[in-house]
């Protein structure tokens, strides 16, 4: 049997690589973006200020840069790691948009990025500013082929189970790659970054104006911020990545659990403000409902109706008697290659073999299942529902949130008033955590909200773990935790200190001119010397 | 699909000799940075030269390291059962290989951030580790896949590995552990010497000697011992090359220097050996005369032939099981379908060229030797 520690442990260890990864991912995404704004403007009107603001924003970019690149290889390491049998189920398919990923973006972002920090005196203006723009578009890129890979994971479109093989194969690619799951993520994703660049870089630039210090990088990084900030805010909760959720049935399940909703709601369905669990955590025993902007926001309809987590909940028993027919007729196919009639049950049943695999928790045998076990079965394929409701409604007030602070500040800066109110200035600054906030809590929907599976309705997340031990699990763990905790303390501090240095026309924040750092106790060499001096 | 113009065997071929392509390129490339990180604190010693080493390689080292991600994601939607079993099986080594990497991006963005003396002397151990780790643990996996890891499946092809970290650490696999630090130091010194001048070249020289030097008699007595003290794995069945994979339809023998049986079969293939002792032996010459040049070119060329004679010796076996024989992955029983492996050969033959091109470009607008005074002009340098 499959032992269910060291699946927990797994799943902590993937969730906890994965969320600090993402906490570097979208500040990429958004500040190359800036940047490459930004060293637009430098060459179109050839304002030296622009090009110091770009290389100011490009240090602090290349510290959180480094940590992403840190922490990305992991990411791509562990599913052979720890989820191998997710990895030979589903590398057919999953794979091949991971490696794209390395071909088409990764190569790209990681081959100019360097020409970017090192290119300034090498190359012309135009030159270094395509530069710019290719590390900026490499890191977009990067995120639609890993939103392909995620999204598949969400609606497992373009692929069939092959009894030879044991595993899932590419029937169409091209539905891989259109995935609407995938295509609403990735532009959900991208904006989401877009706004976490541009919170960045205000709240960061309010603190210089607050002080008055930098002030002419200063406002013009908040004009830039601004305007892109609104356009990504708008974009990030308009195109909002609930759009593709309808798609599956599980999303379905993800729908009604985000909303509380326990039973079906008749076209268009209430939106719940805020809710109560009831007695032993189930339905709501109490909440505060808008009429029609559930349905309006989770199926952009007014006559499609919302399902309930019982009424799904009901449905997946038939599909789990259905996966269990599947699973037999697999036994037999395995059995006898030739058995051509169990081919032919297993074609009809094929897609519920996941939802039959749910069973593997209970016993061996899928195929003889009790009812009580398929009844368990079934309800194992809710997730948990009150921190997704909650986390949701976080997410989401944020989201409308961003767009009310950049719609302000960009009112404020069309009247040229950025510096009439100071305290405003301090709650901007304050307030840089915020996209962070929603930005995890939108990852952990996605994946906590998909759970039972890793993918969905095709393989059980505790069936996917590697057979590793307690121990294995424990050290890597361990570390993990350690190491991450040890870069991101240094990785704030340096942060702090460059940000505290503010823009420079020589970019070493300890030259000469800084006067917080002191130069202790290098060996005395020419270079030392000046620098100490 | 009945459109796919390849057939499945010629797939599986090309596949097999493009994962050899992005193993040798990430071993070419990225050993270029890992050497230079293990020399970091012995060919450097004040904080002027390590600066200077670390600018020769910062600003390209980041492309050269996508060869590694590059090579990981091929063994994925390649062949996802060799991607399950090792990555899994070697799981305490990899993880070490892990933290040793993540110390990397890091070590080169934040020690010149700092002037301070400790500071920076704490981030150059942590690239040292950063270089020289990997290095030793590749070596020493690819040892572990020559003598055969104690791997085999269920019938629901769940794959589970019977040994533990510390038996990986055999007599034999340390050696190729050497073997492959023994050559990333010579290509990290070949760098060296190529780009800087005085003292610091000379220090890399040196030791870049010894290195390859080092190289040439582990990799003969390697030879050796394969032929004298380890089983190699012979297929015994009919091999359908075209079939559905299924590792465990196949009957295997093992016999004493049986992977050297290849060389009888394919009297070629010798010319991988040949190439990886001429290779290092030039790049002996090379150090040996200071050229500039022809060490970092022979020390490709020597890696190119070290790596090669490993993937074609083992050659059709990916990752021979010792447990089970029967379980071990070849290149026919544990690839990708035929339409992932046709699509991803059309998205690598378009990308591929376009990325050397354009890293072609990278290295030549960041050519010329480094300096400390040319480094003490440059605002952005490490």
């Amino acid at each position: 049997m499959i032992d269910m520690t060291v699946v927990e442990l797994s799943r902590w260890q993937f969730a906890a690589t994965a969320m600090y990864h993402f906490i570097f991912v979208p500040l990429t995404l958004g500040l190359s973006m800036l940047m490459a704004i930004m060293e637009s403007v430098y060459v179109m009107t050839g304002r030296e200020i622009w090009r110091k603001a770009t290389i100011f924003w490009g240090t602090l970019f290349g510290v959180n840069f480094a940590m992403g690149v840190a922490t990305g290889i992991v990411m791509e390491f562990q599913f052979g790691m720890n989820w191998s049998y997710y990895s030979h189920y589903v590398g057919d398919v999953f794979g091949a948009p991971l490696a794209i990923e390395g071909l088409m973006a990764f190569f790209l972002e990681a081959t100019f990025v360097g020409l970017f920090f090192f290119g300034w005196d090498r190359m012309s203006k135009v030159g270094h500013l395509v530069v710019t723009w290719l590390v900026a578009l490499g890191t977009n890129f990067s995120a639609l082929w890993i939103l392909i890979a995620n999204g598949w994971m969400q609606n497992p479109v373009g692929s069939k189970f092959n009894p030879d093989t044991m595993r899932m194969e590419v029937t169409d690619f091209m539905a891989v790659l259109f995935n609407s799951v995938a295509q609403a993520k990735f532009v959900h994703t991208v904006s989401a970054g877009y706004v976490c660049g541009a919170v960045f870089i205000f709240a960061i630039s309010a603190f210089y104006l607050a002080r008055g210090k930098h002030v002419e990088i200063a406002k013009r990084s908040m004009v830039v911020a601004a305007s892109f900030g609104l356009a990504g805010a708008l974009s990030v909760v308009v195109l909002g990545d609930e759009s593709g959720y309808v798609a599956t049935e599980h999303q379905k399940m993800k729908i009604a659990a985000l909303e509380a909703s326990y039973h079906t709601e008749e076209a268009p369905a209430p939106w719940t403000v805020i809710a109560l669990p009831g007695e032993d955590g189930g339905a709501p025993s109490f909440s505060l409902q808008i009429p029609w902007v559930g349905g309006l926001i989770t199926t952009r309809s007014l006559d499609e109706e919302l399902l309930g987590i019982e009424e799904l909940t009901e449905h997946a028993q038939l599909r789990i008697r259905s996966g269990m027919i599947a699973y037999d007729a697999l036994q037999d196919i395995r059995a006898d290659g030739t058995n051509q009639d169990a081919r032919a049950i297993f074609d009809e049943h094929w897609a519920d073999l996941g939802y039959g695999l749910l069973l593997k928790k209970y016993r061996e045998d899928v195929g003889n299942a009790t009812d009580a076990e398929i009844a368990m079965a079934a309800e194992d394929t809710v997730p948990d529902v009150w921190p997704l409701f909650w986390t949701f409604r976080i997410m989401m007030g944020l989201g409308f949130f961003f767009i009310a602070f950049f719609a302000f500040w960009f009112w404020k800066a069309s009247t040229g008033k950025l510096d009439s109110n100071k305290n405003l200035l301090w709650l901007s600054f304050f307030l840089l955590p915020t996209p962070w906030v929603a930005i995890e809590a939108g990852w952990f929907i996605a994946e906590f909200g998909r759970q039972p599976w890793v993918v969905e309705g095709v393989l059980p997340t505790f069936y996917a773990a590697s057979t590793l031990n307690f121990w294995d699990l424990v050290i890597s763990l361990s570390f993990f935790t350690l190491l991450y905790t040890v870069l991101f303390v240094i990785m704030i501090m340096l942060m702090v200190k460059i940000v505290k240095a503010g823009p420079k026309d020589h970019f070493f924040i300890d030259s000469p001119d800084v006067d917080d750092f002191v130069v202790a106790a290098l060996p005395a060499t020419p270079a030392t010397k000046e620098l100490g001096s | 699909m009945s459109t796919i113009p390849l057939d499945y065997e010629t797939l599986r071929l090309i596949w097999w000799l493009l994962l050899g392509v992005l193993l040798i390129g990430f071993a070419i490339m990225g050993g270029r940075d890992l050497g230079v990180g293990a020399l970091l604190p012995f060919a450097a010693r004040t904080d002027d030269e390590r600066r200077v080493l670390l600018n020769v390689v910062g600003p390209t080292w980041e492309g050269n390291q996508v060869w590694l991600v590059l090579g990981g994601g091929a063994i994925f939607a390649a062949f996802p059962p060799l991607y399950a079993v090792s990555f899994s099986g070697f799981y305490l080594a990899m993880i070490v290989i892990l933290l040793a990497l993540i110390l990397r991006p890091v070590g080169f963005k934040f020690r010149g951030k700092i002037a301070d003396a400790r500071w920076r002397a704490t981030w150059d151990w942590a690239l040292f580790i950063g270089g020289a780790v990997p290095s030793l643990i590749f070596g020493v996996a690819v040892g572990n896949v020559i003598l055969g890891a104690p791997f085999h499946f269920d019938d629901t092809m769940r794959s589970f590995y019977t040994g533990n970290f510390f038996l990986l650490l055999t007599p034999f696999a340390l050696l190729c552990g050497l073997v492959s630090l023994g050559m990333l130091v010579t290509q990290g010194a070949s760098v060296i010497v190529g780009r800087t001048d005085g003292l610091l070249a000379e220090r890399a020289r040196t030791i870049g000697i010894w290195a390859a030097l080092g190289t040439i008699v582990l990799f003969a007595l390697g030879g050796v011992w394969v032929a004298f003290g380890i089983d190699g794995h012979v297929i015994t069945s009919v091999v359908d090359p075209n079939a559905p994979i299924n590792p465990l339809a196949k009957t295997v023998e093992l016999v004493r220097g049986g992977w050297l049986s290849n060389y009888g079969a394919y009297p070629w293939m010798i010319a991988a050996p040949v190439i990886g002792f001429a290779g290092m032996a030039m790049a002996v010459l090379g150090l040996n005369a200071r050229w500039k040049l022809v060490p970092l070119l022979a020390t490709s060329a020597g890696i190119f032939g070290v790596i090669s004679t490993a993937g074609l010796s083992l050659f059709p076996f990916l990752l021979p099981s010792s447990s089970v024989p029967q379980a071990g992955l070849t290149l026919w029983d544990a690839s990708s379908s035929h339409t992932t492996l046709f699509i991803m050969l059309l998205v690598t033959a378009f990308f591929l060229p376009i990325i050397i091109l354009y890293t072609g470009y990278v290295f030549r607008v960041m050519r010329g030797p480094v300096t400390t005074t040319s480094l003490n002009n440059n605002p952005n340098a490490y």
